[in-house]
């Protein structure tokens, strides 16, 4: 076993022992490359959920908890980062990227100031929590705050190099991870190496291309199988950073392969779909489908339900991707 | 410097603001006024800062939380010589670092402020940096009367109390006057010594426009261990000028003609008396 992989105990992981989240790759990642004496660490009452813990527990005198607090804890960690620290907070996408927008549009990003926002339980499958929980707006409100770094890694492995890339790049960030176990699936490509900004082509395919990020490479992954059944090649990249986004990829895929479907768990505006719109429609107008959360809120259920219900399958990913190369000119 | 000289620098601050609120045709008189003292005795006696290396890591720091008080800031960094006073002349226009409210990026601001309520926060987070790595430099954070109506400010006061942040000191520029009109009716914060006694704070009560008080309430802050300090300064809004002086109007609002005329006369009246230079 990789020194990464992580089993997942307040998930039940114990019988799907292959599937990680990316919080808790997340939580190992923050432990193992926390080392650099620079490096301070502040939650705000989840250290369990956002994972912190291992940090925590390893370098006491570098995390501090600050309550159920999030505004000050994220202008707490803008004055440390003023005196030269790496500073990363930590809570729920939901109140790391709506709560406090403005302390982290105001007093991090616009100061250029080096603060990690890090928004764990991103999206629909923090499951039965309920639609309060889950943030399904963090990519759209993080991407639209000038310079901005914006990550959504997918698997475990992926979440360990995006934490290590983050530790190392200076200047204001955000990385969501997610609650559930999700299936690792980056480290199974023989060339697949992480660069902030660079997207990452997975599988090749001269019909269509989906662009995927988070959990829904996964899914991609699964659709490219389902279309390649019915004789349709699917090119499948992985898009991690959002912000700022792999224009390179996109055009090439978009003069390869003349149709684009985009897949994210988020809503359909604002995130990823809309980030390689607006790169399409600049240079490269061609047909564009969006898998996502269609602009309503979530429900209770469980991850599975929730992404049946809100049609973010395979299934779906698979009959965008029809309806965008029906759309070719 | 004495205290007469500190004094006189107090008035030095308010011409130059006023000047540099006038040739950008805006900007905030009343709070930049009521902190003249506070600035003077931060910048001129208190503060171990070094113009010539404005990022020195063992430098005592201020955050303005109450941002948009910059012209007072600004005058007082430019007669510290951060940069030159010819500089103040760019306030608030198209080219220039010094935006309407302060900026980190200017020489001798440490945070960049405007959005109210977040100031003490990172002024704490200084504070907690510094006693981590076993720096004792102080971090000073001036906050607003009214600006204390924000809840964020409370979520500091609790966590400075319970990380027992005692090298930072932060002054509460209590003039009773916010946009909207006097605190009072808007929304009372009163008690506050109270409110940040219940948080675990030191709070020394003082006359913001009493040199020998704001010093030695300074001084004592800079003993207090393992709490942090409070020092909570009555103040006058627009304080200096007759016809600025309680004026909610001046909080950012614009003089006649007349009133420039009077603003100017009065403060160079004052600057003579305390033995400064004339206004030309």
């Amino acid at each position: 076993m990789q020194s990464w992989i992580v089993k997942s105990q307040s998930w039940g992981a114990k019988n799907m022992s292959e599937q990680i989240s990316t919080r808790a790759a997340y939580g190992r990642a923050l432990e193992k490359f926390g080392e650099d004496n620079n490096i301070y660490v502040f939650d705000a009452d989840l250290k369990s959920c956002t994972m912190t813990c291992y940090f925590a527990e390893k370098y006491p005198e570098r995390f501090f908890n600050i309550g159920i607090a999030e505004a000050n804890m994220v202008d707490i960690a803008a004055g440390f980062a003023t005196c030269g620290a790496t500073a990363l907070v930590h809570t729920f996408a939901m109140f790391a990227a709506g709560r406090v927008y403005d302390q982290i549009r105001n007093n991090v990003a616009y100061p250029g100031l080096n603060v990690k926002v890090i928004g764990s339980h991103g999206g629909l499958t923090v499951g039965e929590d309920g639609a309060t929980h889950q943030c399904i707006e963090d990519i759209s409100l993080m991407r639209t705050i000038p310079g901005m770094t914006v990550i959504v890694p997918c698997d475990a492995h992926e979440t360990h190099l995006a934490t290590q890339a983050i530790l190392q790049a200076k200047g204001p960030c955000y990385l969501r991870t997610g609650r559930g176990p999700v299936e690792t699936v980056t480290d199974g490509f023989s060339d697949y190496s992480f660069t902030i900004g660079k997207g990452i082509t997975l599988t090749d395919g001269m019909d269509v291309t989906i662009i995927a990020c988070g959990l829904m490479v996964q899914e991609a992954l699964k659709a490219q199988k389902l279309l390649e059944a019915e004789g349709i090649q699917a090119r499948v990249i992985d898009m991690h950073t959002i912000k700022p986004i792999d224009k390179d990829l996109i055009l090439k895929a978009a003069k390869e392969t003349k149709a684009i479907v985009t897949a994210e768990e988020h809503n359909v505006i604002g995130g990823l779909g809309s980030a390689v719109a607006e790169v399409l429609a600049a240079s490269e107008p061609v047909p564009v489908e969006f898998v996502g959360v269609k602009d309503v809120f979530g429900h209770s259920g469980s991850p599975k339900e929730l992404l049946e219900r809100y049609e973010l399958t395979p299934k779906q990913i698979a009959a965008c991707a029809k309806k965008a190369i029906g759309r070719k000119k | 410097m004495t205290k007469r000289e500190l004094q006189l620098r107090a008035y030095e601050i308010r011409k130059t603001a006023l000047e540099t609120i006038q040739a950008a045709g805006s900007g905030h008189i009343g709070g930049s006024f009521s902190i003249a003292e506070i600035l003077s005795v931060l910048y001129f006696d208190k503060m171990n800062v070094n113009p010539e290396d404005p990022d020195m890591a063992c430098r005592d720091r201020l955050v303005l939380s109450k941002g948009h008080c910059s012209p007072a800031l600004y005058a007082a960094l430019a007669w510290k010589e951060f940069f030159p006073k010819e500089h103040l002349s760019t306030f608030r226009k198209i080219d220039s670092d010094l935006s309407g409210h302060v900026e980190i990026h200017v020489p001798g601001v440490d945070m960049s402020a405007g959005s109210l309520g977040q100031g003490l926060s990172t002024a704490l987070g200084m504070a907690m940096y510094g006693k981590n790595k076993g720096l004792d430099y102080r971090v000073f954070c001036i906050l607003g009367d009214g600006e204390i109506q924000e809840g964020q400010i409370w979520e500091a006061a609790m966590a400075a109390g319970h990380y027992q942040a005692d090298q930072l000191i932060a002054f509460v520029d209590n003039n009773e006057l916010q946009l909207d009109g006097p605190l009072e009716e808007v929304m009372s914060p009163y008690p506050i010594g109270e409110k940040f006694r219940a948080f675990g704070w030191n709070v020394i009560e003082v006359d913001g426009h009493d040199i020998e008080q704001l010093i030695r309430a300074i001084d004592l802050a800079s003993v207090t261990k393992n709490r942090p300090t409070a020092i909570v300064a009555e103040t006058v809004k627009g304080k200096g000028v007759s016809v600025f002086e309680h004026q909610v109007r001046f909080h950012g609002g614009k003089p006649s003609e007349e009133e420039w005329k009077i603003a100017y006369a009065e403060l160079d009246r004052k600057i003579a008396e305390l033995g400064g230079q004339k206004h030309e």
